[in-house]
């Protein structure tokens, strides 16, 4: 057992967003804020950038237009060239619907798969999923999760820090590993 | 009373405040929606889920019988004939597909419209579009007739060394239609994962309720279906940005797709040359056509379950009344269509198409073009009356009427372009047979079966969703904590 994060709770959205601006302006970089749902300005008030997402989505999409064009050009115009009431072997037009719907397909599941890379998930064995108190995160609870790897951790500091917010509750999370 | 110098000559009045409706009623707490939602999943499933699961699993176990039936015995035993050879198969998959774009519609366009009102009925309708389209994607598999050659649509490498014909319609809709399907799932099962989280986390809490071993091993059992499908979500802020990032993208794909699938299903027909077929209106109309059913069919779903399961707080009337709004702008834009392709018909000045639309709405077929017209152009018209929009029962009553409407428009535009050809000789009169009615009746058992299980096993409402959209989640507002704070949670 070794000491993971100290934990503090709060019970509305503005409280912990006073807190989340306190932990900032302190300078953590290993810390975080656990919601049921997403709270608007928390980004900013976390210092958080723009999420990279879009990048995932639009390789996503141009390999989908790309595959489907080609797809379509290979099978049509090239490997079985069979002229069908006189219409051209290839043309942009006739392939575009195809390669439309692949663009899109390959684009959601850039999407989908950008945000478990970026999210690094699935984790089914993070140290907060065995806290008792911490199941109340997905229900109507708020916690803000300082890691004691931060190198500005320091158990006294920091707690008095948490101390300062509108916390109901401040806790150690045990990493059983 | 007379004016002095510098009085305003119109006194200044303060309008009315207009309140707006809140979207979850009586001002209840976050605990409260998890509550009230995860409850139906928690609880026992009452006495009617089991009697409605045993029906809707006969009715399907019905159609897919009808289905070894024809497989074994061929297309014959359907009522298609020269010259109608798409018949109720092709109906009940456009009728079938059409259904699903509301999903698609509430989850993704409204998101992208910023419509809030959207969350509370967005996990239902999205799980009525999958499985709308499960139901649809069986018929085009089967009537192809030969049925074990079915993979020939999809280009996969074959001993034959050819490869589909990608200049065909029909080839563009087995893209746009498991497109739709894959693409759904995905916008689906990424609205659940935090909900997931939630059962999952109330599962671990329950657990030391458990009294008997068996009860232990089942809880244990559904912590580790729903924590594995989860994804070991723990609510964190920095997965909710790239989360929230990936959901508008999805929400912005989902859009220009939604509008794709049904536009490339009226290319089916409108790229052909028959008349009554090969008309440009088709992609527009068909779309607005899928969203008026789809709505149709989310309140057939949505007003029942509201009432059975108490949550008329989460799907108020305001809600219902919203949709009833959609119904009528999509109803009446199906409606101008309708009027636009007969002046159409007449101002082209093609002797045939003017033919195939005066035998639509008064040759053979016309009872069919008359229920369509009644049920989708001037009961969705009742919806301007206030007292209508608010009424559940009253809606659910027109909500059967729009998709009764619906699917004879499919059966309108295909049998009756159909059944009199350019030869007089080789017209004909098409009716259904027992198995293509009783193959159709029965997708409505698989579809309840699907949707059934939804209600069991999985949160009706998006949980997360709802909750933000509360004066609680909000940090600016009293009930958010802001008086907590100093400088009100800014």
């Amino acid at each position: 057992m070794s000491k993971f994060a100290i934990m503090a709770e709060y019970e509305t959205p503005a409280e912990i967003m006073a807190a989340a601006k306190k932990v900032h302006a302190a300078g953590y970089q290993k810390w975080d804020v656990h919601s049921p749902f997403p709270i608007h300005g928390m980004d900013d008030a976390m210092g958080l950038d723009n999420a990279k997402v879009g990048y995932f989505t639009f390789f996503g999409g141009l390999t989908g237009f790309t595959v489907g064009m080609t797809m379509q050009w290979f099978m049509n115009k090239f490997d079985y060239d069979l002229v069908v009431g006189g219409k051209p072997l290839f043309s942009g037009f006739f392939a575009f619907p195809v390669s439309y719907e692949l663009t899109i397909l390959l684009g959601a599941f850039g999407s989908l798969i950008g945000m478990f890379v970026l999210n690094r998930l699935p984790r089914h064995h993070h140290p907060l999923l065995a806290n008792e108190r911490f199941a109340d995160v997905t229900d109507d609870k708020f916690y803000v999760v300082i890691e004691c790897e931060d190198d500005r951790y320091e158990e006294q500091a920091t707690r008095a820090l948490l101390e300062n917010t509108h916390a109901v509750h401040i806790e150690m999370v045990e990493d059983a590993q | 009373m007379s004016l002095e110098a510098g009085q305003p000559v119109v006194q200044t009045t303060t309008p009315k405040e207009l309140v707006r409706e809140p979207l979850v009623l009586n001002n209840r707490s976050l605990g409260w929606i998890t509550n009230q939602v995860v409850g139906i999943i928690e609880g026992d499933m009452p006495k009617w889920w089991n009697i409605a699961f045993v029906v809707s699993a006969l009715l399907a176990m019905m159609s897919f019988g009808y289905i070894g039936y024809l497989v074994t015995t061929g297309v014959g035993v359907w009522g298609l004939n020269h010259p109608v050879a798409w018949g109720w198969a092709i109906v009940n998959f456009v009728f079938w597909i059409g259904i699903g774009h509301a999903g698609t519609l509430i989850s993704a366009i409204l998101f992208l419209l910023r419509q809030k009102w959207r969350t509370s009925v967005n996990r239902t309708a999205e799980a009525m579009t999958i499985f709308a389209v499960v139901c649809a994607g069986i018929f085009p598999g089967i009537h192809v007739g030969r049925i074990w050659l079915a993979w020939w649509l999809f280009p996969l490498p074959n001993a034959n060394a050819i490869w589909p014909q990608f200049r065909s319609p029909l080839l563009w809709d087995v893209f746009a239609v498991s497109t739709y399907f894959t693409v759904s799932l995905l916008f689906w099962y990424m609205g659940l994962i935090p909900d997931l989280a939630t059962i999952r986390d109330r599962l671990r809490k329950n657990a030391g309720q458990c009294k008997t071993g068996l009860d232990k091993m089942i809880n244990k059992l559904k912590q580790f279906l729903y924590g594995l499908f989860s994804m070991g979500w723990i609510g964190s802020n920095r997965h909710w940005r790239n989360y929230e990032k990936a959901y508008l993208l999805l929400a912005g794909l989902s859009t220009p797709l939604v509008l794709s699938v049904h536009s490339i299903v009226s290319f089916d027909f409108a790229v052909s040359q028959l008349p009554g077929w090969h008309t440009t209106i088709f992609p527009p109309y068909f779309v607005a056509g899928a969203v008026f059913s789809g709505f149709g069919m989310v309140l057939t779903l949505m007003i029942p379950m509201r009432t059975i399961f108490n949550l008329e707080e989460i799907i108020t009337i305001r809600h219902l009344e919203l949709m009833c709004k959609v119904i009528m702008a999509t109803g009446t834009i199906v409606g101008y269509a309708y009027g636009m392709e007969f002046f159409i018909a007449w101002y082209g000045g093609n002797p045939y198409e003017l033919y195939a639309f005066k035998n639509r709405a008064f040759g053979p077929y016309w009872w069919s073009y008359w229920i369509m017209i009644s049920c989708n152009v001037i009961s969705p018209q009742l919806f301007w009356f206030k007292w209508c929009r608010r009424t559940p029962w009253f809606i659910f009553v027109v909500s059967i009427f729009v998709n009764i409407g619906m699917w004879f428009e499919r059966f309108v535009i295909v049998v009756t372009s159909l059944h009199r050809d350019y030869l007089p000789s080789s017209w004909g009169y098409y009716s259904p047979t027992q198995v293509d009615i009783l193959t159709f009746v029965g997708t409505f058992g698989l579809f309840l079966v699907m949707f059934l299980l939804f209600i069991r096993y999985l949160p009706t409402i998006t949980i997360f969703e709802v909750k933000a959209v509360t004066p609680q989640a909000d940090p600016h507002t009293v009930e958010g904590g802001a008086d907590k704070v100093k400088g009100g949670g800014n």
